[in-house]
């Protein structure tokens, strides 16, 4: 085990986790919004829909991914465009970044949306009364007093896009030095009877876990206190 | 044209309301039983809930005409709301509060517009507080003075007073008149308290659990009420004779009152 061996699969975890949180964030928030306080046609299938990457096994949620954004997939021609390669953006960290996004997103909708369903409408009538806007009305007023409940789903996506291992395996492949985040980087490490690396990232990996996990519980208890 | 006409029904799981009525501009209060739909009637003029059928008309302005398809949002209503709980956001200092409903303002002026209506509201000294710091009298001066910012058309009141101590009422009865009588929009009013209702109004509106609505001035109304129904509500409470017209004479309703009868 040599330090360069666990550095790159935990840099490239938390740079995949981070970046599948900031999708969390700009998509899973308003999701959760529009679910949370609108009534539309279909609202019950859009839940559905968002929820059920929690529920498949990551590998199948992987091999959804691929039939969008594979070589031949829906959005495959738009990918290869983009990147000017064959593969498209298949088996690089991006993908990562997607498979981490698509199963941390579930848990970031669901407890947002509780978050956002619990601030009293009273709240958001007296702030369109005041004459503003439903934008304004939802970064102003809703948000603000949903914060914790959102960050903690956020911290929650985030924990959950760091242990991403099933769907990145499918999207983007296990290539040392490229896509091996740190889930990946314990199977080879196991596979190859590498023992002293196996526990270091097992260690460390639980040691990030536990620490996140501890931040979702005391933003959590925050919202429900 | 002046005053606030109204026509409205919504059917509500378990309770349907259906009433109609129209008032001059002055202090008009709305009187009934609960759940006889008064605080769902001022959601529909603030424009918060959509009626199934039927007309808002303020001012001579269309607000709302379900026939016709026309739907002015609360955003361009410039109606203020003020309700039991005063609403004021709790992650926002009272300054903050007003200053959130002078938006069309410059950033210098808001400061300025919102200290001098806390300062009107004899609040001045709490633009700094949460919230969750206040009384419940200051929350609902607060309140006001975060409502009346919105320079409103009129001003909505949602059982404004019923949380506070009797001394605490009798001190935002003239107040409420006061700043109506200096603003001189039409307020309309939710109380479930016939004392109140007639010290305040100009123009008494009451429900009755019938859908029944009778309309005029509170003596008007004592004295001649419309249905057996209206009868036992208004003889609910014996209304002091000195009560009537006290607003008129600017002066604040006074705390000699007589006790509900049961």
């Amino acid at each position: 085990m040599s330090l360069p061996d666990i550095a790159f699969p935990l840099g490239l975890s938390l740079q995949v986790a981070l970046l599948a949180t900031l999708g969390c964030a700009l998509v899973g928030v308003p999701i959760a919004y529009a679910l949370a306080t609108l009534t539309f046609r279909g609202k019950q299938i859009a839940g559905v829909g968002v929820m059920l990457p929690l529920v498949l096994p990551p590998v199948v949620t992987g091999y959804y991914l691929l039939l969008l954004i594979g070589r031949g997939g829906v959005l495959g021609a738009v990918t290869k465009v983009l990147t000017g390669t064959a593969y498209g953006i298949t088996f690089t960290w991006q993908a990562a970044v997607i498979a981490s996004f698509a199963v941390a997103m579930p848990l970031a909708v669901n407890t947002a949306r509780a978050a956002i369903a619990a601030v009293d409408p009273a709240h958001a009538d007296a702030s369109r009364t005041l004459g503003r806007s439903e934008v304004e009305t939802a970064l102003f007023v809703v948000l603000p007093l949903a914060a914790r409940g959102v960050s903690a789903g956020l911290v929650l996506g985030f924990a959950r896009a760091l242990g991403e291992f099933g769907a990145t395996m499918v999207v983007a492949g296990n290539i040392p030095g490229r896509t091996n985040t740190m889930a990946l980087e314990i199977y080879n490490a196991v596979l190859y009877g590498d023992r002293s690396t196996a526990t270091a990232l097992v260690v460390l990996y639980t040691l990030v876990s536990v620490g996140v996990l501890f931040l979702a519980d005391r933003l959590a208890r925050a919202v429900t206190a | 044209m002046s005053g606030l006409s109204v026509t409205l029904t919504k059917r509500l799981p378990g309770f349907t309301l259906d009433v109609g009525w129209a008032v001059r501009d002055g202090f008009t209060v709305l009187f009934g039983y609960s759940g006889a739909g008064k605080s769902l009637t001022l959601a529909m003029i603030a424009g918060t809930m959509r009626p199934d059928s039927g007309r808002v008309a303020l001012g001579g302005d269309t607000l709302c005409d379900v026939g016709a398809g026309i739907w002015v949002p609360p955003q361009r209503r410039r109606i203020g709301y003020v309700s039991q709980s005063a609403q004021l956001f709790p992650h926002m200092t009272v300054l903050g509060n007003v200053e959130y409903a002078l938006r069309a303002r410059p950033r210098r002026e808001r400061r300025r517009r919102a200290v001098e209506l806390l300062d009107q509201l004899r609040v001045g000294s709490l633009g700094d507080k949460r919230p969750n710091q206040l009384s419940g009298g200051q929350k609902q001066r607060c309140a006001l003075a975060r409502a009346l910012a919105l320079e409103p058309r009129a001003l909505l009141l949602d059982e404004p007073l019923s949380a506070l101590d009797l001394p605490l009422r009798v001190e935002m009865r003239g107040l409420l008149r006061e700043v109506q009588r200096d603003t001189g929009v039409p307020f309309v009013m939710v109380t479930h308290d016939l004392y109140e209702a007639c010290a305040l109004a100009d123009t008494l509106v009451v429900y009755s659990g019938t859908g029944v609505v009778q309309v005029g001035t509170p003596r008007e109304l004592v004295g001649d009420p419309a249905t057996p129904e209206i009868r036992r509500l208004l003889r609910a409470m014996e209304v002091p004779e000195s009560v009537f017209d006290q607003h008129h004479a600017g002066r604040i309703v006074s705390l000699d009152r007589r006790e509900h009868v049961a």
